[in-house]
């Protein structure tokens, strides 16, 4: 990788300053973005580490909902998440390997927006509400495709906040060398509204499946999805799965997540 | 150029390195602490794990600055103070858990990590726990012998 410089701000108004510049680009725990730069696909001119602001770390509980800083990596979530929001504390729990969840953030994996990442399926089958330094997006607004997002340049996110659903359930087929999802649906039910958000199958990106939501909000059983048909068309080709294997998994994985959803 | 001071393996150390420089580029060309070993330097096999403040992270996945005033502790560290084989390393000899012994440094790291937080380990969350690290020789077998018998040794001494 082509050498850099690197600052460290301890606030976020030093971060924003310093992110402004041209040619910089963001880090929290980098599990993505140094393997980016040790392939050149990125070759920033200055890196800005999140990881010494203390405000966007941690998890805090409120009134019916958890907020979650950016800079919080994947074993913390699991670990304070697991009573107040278990699906989100199971899906933090199987990302990657330990030491891959020792250093990996949910700010950064929300941001990468990667089409087979857990993260952004929780974030848009949970509502939840994506902040950074300037604005608040839904989680509806925010992944706009194949490793795109609404952030502008310089943006970056602060926090993630979201609602406690009254049921949930994360499912995973996993890809066993990455541990990515082959294809994971993310699954909750809040106040009756049933939202199901898929990853690792289109190649838009994550999605949500609306006619399984329309469906399982009048009945949430398994075989309220049982003649819905998903279409191969869009989806992810590689040597791990064709698209009517993934198409075929997404139905499978809703059904598991209903099942299990508490 | 970066200034980087950590402590490793109970010495603090200093040294000038590059923005780009990986941890394990650190320890092993900075510090002759070859005892790290990069594999795949793709963050897959494992093989250069070391415990930043305690917890278990791919120094092939982090630059040194990042460590910057930290706890690091390497394979190095692992053994006792007379230089005799530390309890996992001896419970990995005596169990087979090598063949090569290149994936060992990151495999008797990730098995410290492992046993301080979990003092008596199930064979699946030993296998589950080692994810992260791969070994092409073994078939893994051994390592988990190694493994459960170094938890039964450490558990008896406590």
């Amino acid at each position: 990788m082509y050498d850099f410089a690197v600052e460290r701000p301890t606030n976020l108004d030093d971060a924003s300053r310093l992110l402004a510049k041209d040619e910089t680009q963001v880090i929290a725990g980098g599990q993505t973005l140094i393997p980016t730069m040790k392939s050149r696909l990125a070759s920033p001119k200055t890196l800005v580490s999140l990881t010494g602001i203390d405000e966007i770390k941690g998890v805090s509980p409120s009134q019916g909902s958890v907020t979650i800083g950016a800079a919080t990596r994947h074993v913390d979530v699991a670990n304070e998440t697991r009573t107040l929001y278990p699906a989100l504390a199971s899906l933090a729990a199987n990302i990657g390997d330990p030491a891959v969840r020792n250093r990996g953030t949910i700010g950064g994996s929300l941001a990468n927006n990667d089409p087979s990442a857990c993260y952004p399926a929780a974030a848009l089958a949970g509502d939840a509400e994506i902040k950074t330094q300037e604005r608040s997006y839904s989680a509806d607004d925010f992944f706009c495709g194949l490793f795109e997002t609404a952030l502008s340049e310089g943006e970056f996110i602060t926090e993630i906040r979201f609602p406690i659903p009254d049921r949930a359930s994360y499912q995973k087929f996993e890809q066993p060398a990455s541990r990515f999802a082959l294809v994971g649906v993310f699954v909750t039910q809040k106040s009756g509204q049933v939202r199901v958000a898929v990853t690792g199958a289109s190649e838009e990106g994550v999605y949500r499946w609306k006619e399984a939501e329309q469906a399982l909000s009048d009945d949430f059983r398994r075989e309220a999805i049982a003649d819905l048909i998903v279409p191969a068309e869009g989806k992810i080709v590689d040597i791990h799965g064709s698209a009517a294997y993934r198409a075929h998994l997404v139905k499978v994985l809703t059904g598991r997540a209903v099942d299990s959803a508490h | 150029m970066v200034t980087v001071t950590l402590t490793v393996n109970g010495q603090e150390k200093t040294s000038d390195c590059e923005g780009r420089s990986l941890l394990s580029d650190f320890l092993r060309d900075n510090l002759n602490l070859t005892g790290t070993h990069v594999g795949c330097d793709t963050s897959q096999c494992g093989a250069c794990v070391v415990h930043v403040d305690g917890e278990a992270v791919k120094s092939c996945t982090m630059f040194a600055w990042e460590a910057q005033g930290a706890d690091v502790a390497t394979i190095e560290g692992m053994a006792e103070d007379d230089g005799s084989l530390g309890t996992i390393q001896q419970a990995f000899q005596d169990h087979h858990g090598l063949q090569c012994g290149f994936c060992t440094p990151g495999m008797v790291m990730s098995a410290a990590a492992l046993l301080k937080k979990n003092p008596d380990p199930t064979e699946y969350e030993i296998r589950d726990y080692l994810e992260g690290n791969i070994c092409r020789c073994t078939g893994y077998q051994n390592i988990v012998h190694a493994i459960q018998a170094a938890a039964q040794t450490m558990r008896a001494a406590t």
